[in-house]
């Protein structure tokens, strides 16, 4: 293939990858409405469209319509950054995400993912350890002591439970053997191959890690609105405040995408395309962080911190080192 | 090489999507702040004193923690990619190298700084 | 082609974003230009396929060490306003002449290194996967196996420092949120 078709395809990816993850971002935010209202023998939003499916283009068309205006309290450049700076890195982790098998388009051999970096992992694992400067620095540039509480405690959450996340990953990698996220799948051909079944407890402390540091229910303290509002997001509004959320919802995106990839297969899977295969199982990820929203009541701070120290860590260690050595054996 | 390439089009492309954004919602949204509007909000009183409140220092104690557990994990993921190749010898290095930080995290541990308060 | 025109740029942002990081009287402003930068020089390593090195970059430099940096500047309350005033004129002479001269030696060191012409850059690349997570691996665990585990002693050290310096502060007995 000439350089120029690369870069045509590359361009062309890149956009679908796109429009695909905001439309998975918006629809995430109908999801888990619509979930939590079943759950709760609620009904959810019905009104917008048939089923309430228009309800996401509603509040888009909304939010974009509200006043932002901007408290003089605040660091306006950095305020200003923030939505930014934490909507980026939720989106960035998709470019190395495989969501299906190579296909042949026009003679052209065209792999279903981005960038096939050949250290996906650390690639994965460097853009998590960014998260937190978004939530760090709407905090700071508020102005306000809400924010400023919600920020710190929300940072201070996600890298105490960073170290358990990328420990996880190491029990699959010693494994694998590999860091590409491409090779990853293909070793995750049959069913009980997957990397669920092998790494059980990496899994169950990736699953937890990665609740936590989305900041999600039950880890969802930045937010406890009963005692600070609404966190780091307190004093926003209208596009920016829609930001955050999207951010939010686009890293539980790339969670859910990341935990199929590594433990559930991919896009492996009988007789549907892969591609489907790689949908199905980032919805069902998704399905259940909502439902652990719903379950949940949330933590106390420093059941949060002593459990991230004390439990995942050591625990986080110690399957790391039991990997290893009954792979030596 | 070119896969990296790929990566920095998606972060421009990311980048000039929430800049369209922005522009777009700038052009269309009304703006009317008053005094009262852009005050800091304080549950519906007047905000008192300074924004920041000094915080647990633990915070940074933790964050400390952090840096320095952090590189153990940026350490084991090489050692976990050739461990086929190194075998039984990078085991036991690794666990020589573990314990001495366990270690380190044992004596936190007791002396109650792991301790949230 | 490309590969230079990436290059260009991402040596001009890092350097960019290492000046303007000290231009700044906002700490916070600071760290947010080391973060650019250092995501520039992660870029530049990348291309020398030294690609454990740069995603090393991000994940203990920009992803925990600047994050500690936040946080001190946070706990102590450092914004622009604080460094008002504080530019005294015998100062200001001061870190001029110094910078000055240090300008000047790295001037004259650059020179006699006598860098070569910068043809091999794209070769360079393609020479050696120098860099990558397995020859870092295979180095690390066998060769310079000693000091990877003196490292382990010296994060000990760190740790106990930190615990050392909770400590202190309880004992103070500091209020606090």
């Amino acid at each position: 293939m000439t350089l120029t078709a690369l870069a045509i395809t590359a361009m062309i990816k890149v956009i679908v990858i796109i429009s695909v993850a905001l439309l998975g971002v918006a629809y995430s935010t109908y999801l888990e409405r619509r979930l939590l209202g079943i759950l709760q023998h609620r009904i959810g939003p019905i009104y917008a469209g048939p089923y309430g499916l228009l309800q996401p283009i509603a509040d888009a068309v909304k939010l974009i319509f509200k006043e932002d205006f901007i408290p003089d309290n605040v660091e306006r450049v950095t305020y200003t950054l923030a939505p930014v700076i934490m909507f980026i890195p939720a989106l960035l982790t998709f470019a190395v995400i495989p969501v299906g098998d190579t296909i042949t388009i026009m003679g052209h051999e065209i792999e279903l993912v981005i960038s096939d970096l050949n250290i996906g992992i650390l690639y994965v694992f460097a853009i998590t350890s960014l998260g937190v400067y978004g939530i760090v620095l709407a905090g700071w540039s508020s102005g306000s002591k809400y924010s400023l509480l919600g920020g710190i405690r929300s940072s201070a959450q996600m890298i105490s439970y960073e170290i358990a996340y990328g420990l996880s990953i190491i029990g699959v990698v010693l494994l694998a053997g590999t860091l590409s996220l491409q090779e990853l799948v293909a070793q995750q051909e049959s069913f009980f191959s997957w990397y669920v079944f092998r790494q059980p407890v990496a899994f169950i402390l990736f699953v937890v890690c990665a609740v936590a540091e989305t900041n999600r229910a039950p880890f969802d303290l930045p937010e406890a609105e009963a005692e600070l509002v609404a966190g780091y997001l307190t004093e926003y509004s209208s596009m920016k405040y829609a930001m955050f959320f999207m951010g939010e919802y686009a890293n539980m995106l790339a969670v859910s995408s990341v935990a199929t990839t590594i433990f559930l297969g991919g896009w492996q899977g009988p007789f549907l395309p892969p591609v489907l295969w790689f949908v199905i199982k980032v919805f069902l990820c998704m399905c259940v962080y909502i439902w652990i929203r719903a379950t949940l009541p949330r933590f106390r701070y420093d059941q949060l911190m002593n459990f991230g120290w004390k439990v995942l860590f050591p625990l986080a260690l110690l399957n790391t080192m039991v990997t290893a050595l009954i792979k030596v054996l | 090489m070119a896969s990296y390439a790929a990566v920095l089009i998606f972060l421009l492309l990311g980048i000039g999507l929430v800049l369209v954004t922005f522009f777009t919602a700038r052009l269309i949204r009304p703006s009317n702040p008053y005094k009262e509007k852009n005050q800091t909000y304080e549950c519906g009183e007047r905000p008192f004193g300074d924004s920041w409140v000094q915080f647990n220092n633990r915070f940074y104690i933790f964050a400390l923690l952090f840096v320095i557990f952090d590189v153990e994990v940026v350490f084991l993921f090489p050692w976990a990619v050739a461990f086929n190749q190194l075998g039984l010898f990078a085991l036991i290095e690794m666990v020589i190298f573990i314990v001495i930080l366990v270690f380190g995290l044992v004596y936190a541990w007791k002396k109650g700084v792991l301790k949230w308060v | 082609m490309l590969e230079v025109v990436i290059f260009y740029l991402s040596a001009l942002i890092a350097i960019g974003g290492a000046v303007l990081m000290i231009a700044q009287r906002n700490p916070v402003a600071s760290v947010l230009y080391l973060i650019v930068s250092l995501a520039a020089q992660a870029v530049l390593y990348i291309q020398l396929s030294a690609l454990f090195v740069g995603a090393l970059l991000i994940i203990v430099y920009a992803g925990a060490i600047l994050v500690l940096f936040l946080f001190v500047i946070m706990l102590l309350n450092l914004r622009g306003e604080h460094f008002e005033g504080q530019d005294q004129k015998v100062g200001r002479i001061t870190k001029y002449v110094l910078s000055g001269l240090f300008f000047i030696e790295l001037v004259i060191i650059v020179r006699q290194l006598a860098i070569p012409a910068r043809t091999d850059i794209v070769s360079a690349q393609t020479a050696t996967d120098f860099g990558g997570v397995e020859p870092v691996a295979e180095l690390l665990y066998t060769k310079y196996l000693f000091p990877f585990e003196l490292t382990s002693v010296l994060l000990l050290v760190a740790v106990v420092g930190a615990v050392v310096m909770a400590r202190r502060e309880k004992s103070e007995k500091q209020g606090g949120v």
